[in-house]
């Protein structure tokens, strides 16, 4: 099979159909996954969803189940066996750093370069310090160090061999949200000036967006989607993963054509078909930017709630059908709570999930839908 | 492709080896006098039980548990106010007197207990001046009457207090100052704070110090034996040695380790609760109220009496003893036979402990740390009731190899139970759970993120020991030989009981000397026993420090 060996060639992290247990359960069924070289790739999801266990697996802590696991092309793991995690040319950032307490910082960088040639050890550690911004504090011992400053030393500790794969288990986890964001932020960098392939595992998708080249959104051992963060966020592929990475409702609406759906907003029209027979019920999945205050709007409902952020206010409004919607509105718009205020779709791609029920009708062909009407 | 370097020991499932079969042989080791003196109690009948009911069985009973109660009451009423004053006052020597405090733990209880009889004799300095000023008669009596329940409870609770002071005073720091802030804040007084907060969040702490007292307390031998005090420790030996009734002793023996069995119990449930009432995240600065003229004068005295009383004082008699009266005898040969026993059985007792660990982390499996909590029993099983529990197993194994090797023509003799070894394997048994535990918290903080960085970049498991764990081992290894050792210089039942024929140690001659009366005499020894004793407090001292300075 050329074609494949090509493929795998070119790519950095090939997951085939891997199946993992942890504790005698099921945690990964059959994840396929490929990173390319260089790319920045990213496991979002809920804790337990087995994320953690995807990435022991990788680095060669997890026996696999079922499916291979290979890194630029070369097999690492198959159910049977397994490459010894010091050989496999895998690097590992900690969430509880893991630093060794009685090495000093250029110790700790230099521990995966024993078998370099001494004068080249001591350029890649500068090489690195520089590329961490933590030049002269080569002599502090870890716990002289802040937590940010810690999480870069354990960053370019794992990075020094230049391994062929980074995987990084949550490391901002531990520190404060601002230092979180502007460290996932300053780590990409760090790796894309090292021209490295990564993969970052966690659960907030700020830090996902912040960091990754590519995001996939992982649910109860499965990939549910991997793609950028541009289209998890405006074309996911299931309700889970709409909600998982931003704010947003969920309006009632039918199918009304192949490209268009009735709604309480009015017809929304599609720009590809959704393959729904008409009148089949369907979920319309609305971010609060999707929708905006517009006075001369014959859409209407009642403002219950108003959240001032400045430069805009995010209105909270309550359709007859009893549905609340965020909505963004200019920041002089200033309406009474109670008041009845107009609405507007500025929709880019309409969000269309089929209802989350059984199709009761039995000539209904459709395999995706889910409840057509009696 | 070839897979390069693969192994087929996958991680996932691991296969038992050396390490875990050498904790489960050291489980079954400290089983196995659990393990005979029930089995004992089961299958056989003791041709004297009747008669020990009758006669002994509920004095020792009785005073076991009188013994027990007192000393909870003494520990509580020492430790809680000594740790309170130094948690929340600020007076003048209180950073000095917090580990001043803990230097009781360095006597044993006999020590103290032949000290002061040797001090309040009839003829003594205390009582003759005493007489001279013509002190009431109800001054005079309690002290002439120390070889007594009361006496043994002062003793004991003059050396184990410091269980419930450290373990209360670490209760008190930990408590987060906020959760004080917010009973202010309702308007509560300090007291009330005090009462309604402090003392019920610190509660399950001060129970787990006060229950390891009262194990201190069934265990002794030496203090009992002394003041004339029959309990289940006495009974034992004097059911083994002087009725020659093995399955009565055993059976004393199961009673003993039933109370024992409920105080380990009780002491493990409030342990729970520890953790669940103490807040490490948070600790604030509190509000410490300074104390000024008399109340820190009565602070200081508090804190300062049971100092004076269970260490101070003793060992400056001692110290004249020693100078002035006591004849040196053979010393230095004891000091060398105490110390070349105590060194083999820590190092010996901390490498099986090493292996223990280990096995624990590279094998995790809820199995083997089932394995690792009867180990841990091991800390409360008297010394009496480990010698026994060994002898009767081995002697009957002697008996059996001599009657074999007579037919060879060999002369029969007690081949394992007059032995080093079994002395060793005793002390093994008694102490591997004080080894552990200082290993397995030592091992905790040594992530297993660190084995896997190790790892990663290019280390095999055997040069992760080397490079990682050894270098951040060493000082718990080596704490735990020093705590071992010092243990081992101190057990009295255990050494007395097993020790080779004509072998004596430090504290085998200081109980001989006190049982000839020849209390002066003692005191050299003892001196040694109490300065060798002193280094673990000093460094438990040194890592409380740590702790709160972190």
């Amino acid at each position: 099979m050329p074609q494949i060996m090509t493929e795998s060639v070119m790519d950095a992290l090939t997951l085939r159909d891997l199946t993992l247990s942890y504790a005698g359960d099921a945690v990964v069924h059959g994840v396929d996954l490929a990173l390319k070289h260089r790319e920045l790739g990213c496991l979002l999801g809920p804790s337990g969803c087995g994320k953690s266990t995807l990435l022991r697996a990788i680095a060669g802590f997890q026996a696999l189940d079922d499916g291979e696991i290979l890194l630029a092309g070369e097999t690492l793991s198959t159910p049977n066996a397994m490459v010894l995690p010091e050989h496999r040319g895998v690097g590992m950032v900690f969430q509880d750093v893991a630093l060794f307490p009685h090495l000093t910082v250029s110790d700790n960088i230099a521990f995966g370069l024993t078998d370099w040639p001494k004068p080249e050890a001591r350029t890649r550690i500068s090489e690195l310090l520089d590329l961490i911004g933590l030049q002269g504090l080569d002599a502090r011992y870890p716990h002289e160090l802040s937590g940010g400053q810690q999480q870069r030393v354990a960053l370019a500790r794992a990075m020094a061999p230049k391994p062929k794969l980074l995987l990084l288990d949550e490391p901002f986890s531990g520190l404060d949200t601002e230092l979180r964001g502007r460290l996932a932020s300053e780590v990409r960098a760090i790796l894309k000036a090292d021209g490295i392939s990564a993969l970052l595992v966690t659960h907030d998708q700020r830090e996902a967006f912040d960091f990754a080249d590519r995001i996939a959104v992982m649910r109860a051992g499965r990939i549910e989607q991997f793609d950028t963060a541009y289209q998890i966020y405006h074309e996911p592929v299931s309700e889970f993963v709409a909600h998982f990475v931003g704010p947003g409702e969920v309006i009632d609406a039918s199918v009304s054509g192949i490209r268009s759906v009735s709604s309480p907003l009015g017809e929304l029209a599609s720009d590809s078909d959704f393959g729904l027979p008409v009148g089949c019920p369907v979920h319309v999945f609305l971010r609060p930017d999707d929708l905006i205050h517009d006075d001369h709007s014959p859409y209407r409902g009642r403002l219950i709630a108003k959240h001032f952020r400045g430069a805009h206010h995010v209105y909270e409004v309550q359709l007859e059908s009893g549905v609340v919607l965020g909505c963004l509105a200019p920041s002089h718009h200033n309406h009474e709570l109670g008041e009845n205020v107009g609405l507007r779709l500025e929709l880019e791609h309409l969000v269309v999930f089929p209802v989350k029920r059984l199709c009761l009708r039995e000539d209904c062909v459709n395999a995706r839908c889910t409840g057509c009407p009696a | 492709m070839a897979i390069a370097h693969v192994s087929r020991v996958t991680f996932g499932r691991r296969r038992p080896n050396g390490f875990v079969i050498t904790a489960i042989g050291a489980a079954l080791c400290v089983a196995l006098p659990v393990l005979v003196v029930l089995g004992f109690m089961l299958f056989s009948t003791s041709e004297s039980w009747s008669h020990l009911v009758e006669t002994v069985l509920w004095r020792y009973i009785l005073h076991s548990v009188l013994l027990s109660v007192t000393v909870a009451i003494g520990v509580v009423m020492i430790g809680v106010p000594a740790a309170w004053l130094i948690s929340f006052y600020a007076f003048p020597g209180r950073r000095l007197l917090s580990w001043l405090l803990l230097l009781p733990m360095a006597y044993p209880a006999y020590i103290l207990a032949y000290t002061y009889t040797g001090l309040l004799d009839y003829s003594g300095p205390v009582l003759t001046w005493m007489r001279n000023i013509d002190a009431p008669t109800w001054v005079m009596w309690p002290l002439l009457e120390i070889r007594s329940i009361p006496g043994a409870a002062v003793m004991l609770s003059l050396v184990l207090y410091p269980y419930v002071y450290l373990l209360a005073r670490a209760a008190f720091l930990e408590q987060a100052a906020n959760v004080m802030e917010a009973g202010y804040s309702l308007g509560q007084t300090r007291s009330q704070v005090f009462l309604r907060v402090v003392i019920p969040m610190a509660r399950p702490a001060i129970v787990a110090g006060t229950l390891l007292a009262v194990m201190e307390t069934l265990a002794d031998y030496g203090t009992v034996e002394f003041f004339g005090v029959q309990t289940f420790t006495t009974g034992i030996v004097r059911t083994f040695y002087g009725l020659r009734d093995t399955a009565g002793a055993a059976q004393l023996a199961s009673i003993l380790l039933g109370f024992v069995a409920l105080l380990v119990i009780l002491e493990r449930l409030s342990r729970r609760k520890i953790q669940y009432y103490s807040d490490q995240n948070r600790r604030l600065s509190r509000l410490a109220v300074t104390l000024t003229g008399w109340r820190a004068i009565f602070a200081m005295v508090l804190c300062a009496a049971p100092m004076m009383l269970g260490f101070a004082l003793p060992t400056a008699v001692l110290g004249y003893w020693t100078l002035f009266y006591a004849e040196g005898g053979a010393l230095w040969s004891l000091t060398l036979n105490s110390f070349v026993l105590a060194g083999i059985a820590s190092l010996v007792v901390v490498g099986v402990a090493l292996v223990i660990a280990y096995a624990n982390r590279l094998y995790p499996a809820p199995w083997l740390s089932n394995v690792t909590t009867v180990i841990g029993l091991g800390y409360a099983l008297p010394g009496v009731v480990v010698a026994i529990g060994v002898l009767i197993p081995f002697g009957a194994l002697d008996q059996w190899l001599s009657r074999g090797l007579m037919a060879f023509g060999v002369e029969p003799r007690l081949w394992i139970s007059g032995s080093i070894g079994l002395l060793i394997f005793a002390y093994t048994v008694r102490f591997l759970a004080v080894a552990n535990g200082n290993l397995v918290s030592g091992l905790s903080r040594i992530r297993p993120s660190l084995d896997h960085s190790g790892r990663l970049l290019g280390r095999t498991q055997s040069q992760v020991l080397r490079q990682i764990h050894v270098p951040l081992m060493r000082g718990s290894v080596l704490t735990a030989i020093l705590i071992c050792f010092v243990d081992v210089l101190k057990e009295l039942p255990a050494t007395l009981i097993l020790r080779p024929f004509d072998f004596n140690t430090l504290a085998v001659r200081v109980y001989d000397l006190a049982g000839d009366e020849r209390l002066i005499d003692a005191a050299p020894a003892s001196l040694m026993i109490i300065a060798v004793g002193l280094l673990p407090v000093i460094l438990l001292n040194r890592s409380v420090h740590a702790a709160n300075h972190d």
